[in-house]
């Protein structure tokens, strides 16, 4: 994402959330976005087969 | 004279149990160090002096009449503050939380080791909501290495450890969800025990990331934290994860030697960004042990980065309501931690815990040739308090976010590992010894030998040591 791509998402995202985030806090809450999403594609590039569990197991 | 900074619990214990001394001079002699030492270490948030003197003196009425005291008579230790004690509002390392109303109970555990004898004798520092590595804290102030006051103790469970090292009590208990336990043990220079997902019960204790949550003992020897360790064990149905499954003692095979045990190192991912340091603790430990082979981690960078996914989401929607409504009351760094992990897509998360399961499976396979494998704990020694970046393998990294690099992916799948202390000057650093899932014996048994080889110690402090 663009430096205002990501300043775009956070505003939208925190609107939908109904979380008030002080636009003084966006350079700090986009570096975490970056990192968290930079790690999520390394786990998404990682192919597993469609019937892969996920770890949690609910039993009833 | 009674040396209660250099004597073990299990030596408290024997001793209070023969009559060579009290629970309550033991007692006197821990908020005595306590008073004097804490206002340079911080490790303690409440002291609860009245409840400790009370419980001694029951235990002395016990003994007086001959009954039976605990493996743990007499012997003080303290929690994390994100345990419940009753007659104190659960903290968590937080501002908001100290507003709620006082714990009506004990935790599970507190009440497991008291059972046993232990005195609690108050609650300690830890990085807000335990989403931290450094042992900061911005509303109780940092609590600061034994062996180095300018220094971090690691977190996030930073006081439970600074209070080990620096002698105020032979035990604690913190928690440890990507690293809390391992981290700050091996900046201080203590021993840490981080059991298998669902073997101790987490119940009365507030939470972070419930898929990863563990609770577990601090010491400054392998036998004080396996007699701890025992104490605790055994089901709980106020814990839904905790595991129903019996006691399995670790006490009686401690002693039991190396022989016959499979012990492996890892390379990759878990020699990159090692400092010099980590590397000759690592080998030290290896050496001792005979330690030659070299087994192949299935996908540890993948499985730190899906426990990063996983984390920051789970901990976001546990905060959630807070972070609408009293936002400017977290730790700024916190906060926009939880903030972006709001921000996390579910499909993200659901990947991440796929991945999980195939990582477990993978892993689970690896131990069917080894019974241990040896890694490093941090990539470092302790970073100075409010440092922000360090430099690994010629990268500069922040700090925060880069401490539990080699704990994250064990802790993913709740294996079982304790961290042993190697005293290097001027500062000790850890290596993990991580076994499979149930298998706690195994890594403290390994634990144990380490010790009586000289190779594994908690080495002495240089501030806030004796004289008592």
């Amino acid at each position: 994402m663009s430096a205002d791509d990501l300043d775009t998402f956070i505003a939208a995202t925190a609107r939908a959330l109904a979380l008030p985030v002080d636009p003084a806090w966006y350079p700090t809450i986009g570096s975490n976005v970056e990192v968290t999403f930079r790690l999520a594609a390394l786990v998404a590039e990682f192919r597993l087969p469609d019937d892969a569990e996920p770890a949690p197991v609910f039993r009833a | 004279m009674f040396d209660y900074a250099g004597t073990s619990a299990l030596d408290i214990a024997r001793a209070v149990a023969d009559g060579a001394t009290t629970a309550a001079a033991v007692i006197e002699a821990a908020l005595g160090r306590i008073t004097r030492l804490d206002p340079k270490l911080n490790a303690f948030t409440d002291v609860t002096a009245d409840r400790a003197r009370a419980r001694a003196a029951a235990i002395d009425a016990r003994r007086a009449k001959g009954e039976s005291v605990g493996a743990l008579a007499g012997v003080p230790f303290a929690v994390k503050n994100l345990f419940d004690v009753a007659g104190l509002p659960t903290r968590a390392g937080a501002k908001i939380n100290r507003e709620l109303p006082p714990a009506e109970r004990d935790s599970p555990l507190i009440e497991r080791l008291e059972a046993a004898g232990a005195i609690l004798v108050g609650t300690l520092n830890m990085g807000e909501y335990a989403y931290d590595f450094t042992g900061e804290n911005v509303h109780d102030g940092p609590s600061r290495n034994p062996h180095d006051l300018d220094r971090m103790t690691g977190g996030s469970s930073g006081g439970s450890a600074g209070a080990v090292a620096g002698r105020l009590v032979p035990l604690a208990l913190g928690s440890d969800t990507n690293g809390s336990i391992r981290v700050p043990s091996s900046l201080c220079g203590v021993f840490g025990l981080k059991p298998t997902y669902g073997r101790l019960t987490r119940a009365r204790t507030f939470p972070f990331v419930t898929s990863f949550d563990h609770l577990g003992p601090f010491g400054r020897s392998v036998a004080d934290l396996a007699t701890a360790y025992d104490a605790m064990q055994g089901p709980d149905a106020d814990d839904p994860v905790c595991a129903m499954r019996p006691a399995e003692p670790t006490t009686p095979t401690l002693a039991a030697g190396l022989d016959g045990l499979r012990i492996a190192t890892a390379g990759g991912y878990f020699h990159r960004g090692l400092s010099p340091e980590g590397h000759a603790a690592l080998a030290t430990v290896a050496a001792a042990i005979g330690a030659t082979t070299v087994v192949d981690w299935p996908e540890a960078a993948r499985a730190r980065a899906a426990a990063y996914v996983i984390t920051c989401a789970e901990g976001a929607s546990l905060h959630l309501d807070r972070l609408r409504t009293r936002p400017h009351d977290f730790d700024p760094a916190v906060r926009d931690r939880l903030i972006a992990g709001a921000m996390v897509p579910a499909s993200m998360v659901m990947q991440a815990q796929k991945f999980r399961r195939w990582y477990r499976s993978r892993v689970l396979a690896m131990f069917e040739t080894v019974d241990a494998v040896l890694l490093p704990a941090t990539p470092c020694t302790a970073p100075l308090i409010g440092q922000q970046t360090f430099t690994l393998d010629g990268v500069e990294m922040p700090v925060r976010a880069n401490l539990g690099i080699y704990t994250q992916p064990i802790s993913f799948i709740g294996l079982p590992v304790v961290a042993v202390p190697v005293p290097l000057t001027p500062l000790p650093i850890a290596v993990q010894i991580v076994a499979a899932p149930w298998r706690e014996d195994v890594a403290l048994r390994i634990a144990y030998a380490l010790e009586k080889m000289g190779v594994a110690a908690a080495p002495k402090p240089a501030h806030g040591s004796p004289p008592t």
